[in-house]
């Protein structure tokens, strides 16, 4: 786990200074320990670049949220620096965050006001927003997240997904640079959590880069263009989820009811890891034209139910990188 | 959003100082309309609507107030002579507890309520700043010590012409002033009143940043209230007692002296400019050295 992983030496940027500008979330030896010694992110060096939908993954305690909140100035670093769009954290938060929309540990909102005055109020904070567009804009958000016509209701009647948008809403009151938004589709039914893909997809098309910290390997796998890997404090893998996912190889897989046969004749023609089972037989694809391992299957008196590469999904990819499945707690 | 806007660059957001009052203005409007801010100043405004009714009824035979022995509250035998004096009475009877609780509520709130719902976490990221977000606080609850004032001051002011017959007035050295000067020095004594409540006000919003529990401050604070009081009453710790925050608290008084007695009131308000200093200074030290974890 602590030997730089292929992937951290590819493409990234390099972090130095002048370079800034290409990585709007650059970390370095990140540390945070709390006051009981508990150390809660340990030597992050984290890099996202401009433009990505950035898919941040860990199990609940692996340090996410330590790590965000370290990115938005609330609490300070034990050691390492942060640099968020270019400017250290949390020394020029007034400068850097105006330009950036978040949701941190879910939506926190005033009960006794209504939606729209929430937003009010969270708007009247930043010294950066123009109070003659206040209410355009947060009708805007409003209308964005789909809370127009609960605007008026009040906080503490919304359901958890409500207050999921209203807080997404709070994110998009500005133009922004960067949202961070950690764990965007909980308490969101199936088709809310289509809706705020949809949204961050636009949002990301406007050239908003997107950090999106989740749970939910599929929600990062739809959306992200680039993804990193929390473990108890560590970052594990980050990269490109392209990357991520080659590291992982796809394979062929034959459906046949003469699986002994198969495996036969595949191993024939170079095919390499050849495991049956069952009426399943798979391996390494090969380099050759797929209709030519077909052509010699059925020459052979295979009979061929199904021949598919299956592409290789993140979730493959994080076994084969770390040797243990992501649901494993830290 | 436009494209225009996502993609203007760094900067170039033009902005004027004045913005930054914004969030004092909904500070404000937020303090004032949750319900339990508005449950107390209805005590408060109750307080005058009891006393007068009670010596409106104990007195409709003629008999003085508290059977003549000078019994109860500073003022309040003259109450019937002349409806202002209810003011003073009203004042004198809420400024050792309820008013300072009301205030101690507030101000053990004011971070802590944030924090114990997770509103302060994106008041932060909006981003307010933090020295920008405790000024804005501590200048809301010193507004609320001149609201909270203002509420008993206005009640009883109204009570008081109600019942009683309004007119000149007897000072306490026995002079006697106009109507409109009296009105004038009710009014004095209510901003001195509230002048008076800002050391309970900083030192509650000090105890709001230790904690994320609003209940936990508010509670600390009033029992430092009670704690301080109770202080104050014991002969052999005379030697604090200049020190503590109610000492000179009814020093009020003195205004309606003829010429007014000033010693005690600049004591008062010296004592209150202190606490406000020194308590915010260290509401300042601890809140824009905090990790925001709640």
């Amino acid at each position: 786990m602590d030997e730089p992983s292929a992937t951290q030496r590819e493409p990234a940027p390099r972090r130095d200074q002048g370079d800034a500008t290409a990585s709007v979330i650059a970390t370095r030896g990140l540390t945070k320990r709390y006051r009981g010694g508990q150390l809660a992110v340990d030597g992050l060096d984290l890099t996202v670049p401009a433009g990505s939908v950035f898919g941040f993954l860990g199990p609940n305690g692996s340090g996410k949220t330590t790590t965000i909140r370290m990115l938005m100035g609330l609490i300070e670093p034990t050691a390492g620096t942060a640099r968020v769009l270019g400017r250290p954290m949390p020394r020029s938060a007034r400068t850097v965050l105006p330009q950036v929309g978040a949701l941190i540990e879910g939506p926190a909102l005033y009960g006794f006001l209504s939606g729209r005055d929430n937003l009010l109020r969270y708007d009247a904070a930043d010294p950066t927003a123009d109070p003659r567009t206040r209410r355009t804009r947060v009708a805007a958000a409003l209308d964005r997240v789909g809370l127009a016509a609960a605007a008026g209701k009040k906080a503490r009647a919304y359901s958890l997904g409500m207050k999921q948008r209203l807080g997404l809403a709070a994110a998009l009151l500005q133009p922004r640079r960067l949202l961070v938004l950690d764990e965007p589709t909980n308490g969101l039914d199936p088709q809310g959590m289509r809706e705020i893909r949809t949204l961050i997809r636009e949002l990301a098309a406007d050239g908003t880069t997107v950090f999106l910290s989740s749970h939910l390997l599929d929600e990062i796998e739809q959306v992200c263009t680039h993804a990193a890997v929390m473990a108890q404090g560590r970052l594990v893998v980050q990269g490109a989820v392209s990357e991520l996912a080659a590291g992982a190889r796809d394979r062929l897989a034959v459906t046949t009811p003469d699986a002994a046969e198969a495996t036969r004749v595949l191993k024939e023609l170079g095919v390499g890891d050849v495991t049956a089972d069952g009426d399943r037989v798979t391996g390494e694809p090969p380099e050759r034209d797929l209709a030519e391992v077909t052509a010699a299957l059925v020459a052979a008196g295979v009979r061929v139910r199904g021949l598919t590469v299956e592409r290789a999904s993140l979730e493959d990819a994080f076994v084969a990188l770390t040797g243990e499945g992501f649901d494993v707690a830290g | 959003m436009s494209r225009a806007d996502a993609l203007r660059p760094e900067g170039v957001r033009r902005r004027s100082p004045l913005w930054t009052l914004g969030l004092l203005g909904s500070e404000l409007a937020v303090t004032v309309r949750r319900w339990r801010t508005l449950a107390l100043l209805g005590v408060l405004a109750a307080v005058p609507v009891l006393i007068g009714i009670a010596v409106r009824i104990e007195t409709r035979d003629g008999a003085p107030v508290g059977g003549g022995n000078g019994e109860g509250p500073a003022f309040i035998t003259q109450i019937t002579n002349n409806g202002l004096f209810l003011v003073f009475t009203a004042l004198a009877a809420t400024l050792p507890f309820f008013l300072p609780l009301v205030v101690g509520v507030v101000a053990g709130d004011a971070i802590a309520g944030e924090a114990g719902a997770g509103t302060l976490r994106y008041l932060l990221v909006a981003p307010a700043g933090r020295t920008r977000l405790l000024l804005t606080k501590y200048a809301t609850v010193m507004a609320f010590c001149l609201l909270a004032t203002m509420v008993v001051t206005v009640s009883a002011l109204l009570v008081g012409a109600l019942l009683f017959p309004l007119g000149e007035l007897t000072t306490i050295s026995g002079t006697r002033i106009g109507f409109t000067e009296g009105l004038g020095r009710a009014l004095l004594i209510a901003l001195v009143v509230a002048a008076s409540l800002v050391g309970i006000a900083a030192l509650g919003l000090f105890v709001s940043t230790l904690t994320n529990s609003g209940i936990a401050a508010m509670a600390t604070t009033v029992g430092l209230l009670i704690t301080v009081q109770i202080v104050d009453q014991i002969p052999q710790l005379h030697a604090v007692q200049p020190y503590l925050f109610s000492h000179y608290w009814l020093s009020f008084a003195d205004l309606m002296r003829d010429p007014v007695y000033w010693d005690d009131l600049v004591k008062n308000l010296g004592l209150q400019g202190l606490y406000a200093a020194v308590f915010g200074s260290a509401a300042w030290a601890r809140f824009t050295a905090k990790d925001i974890n709640a």
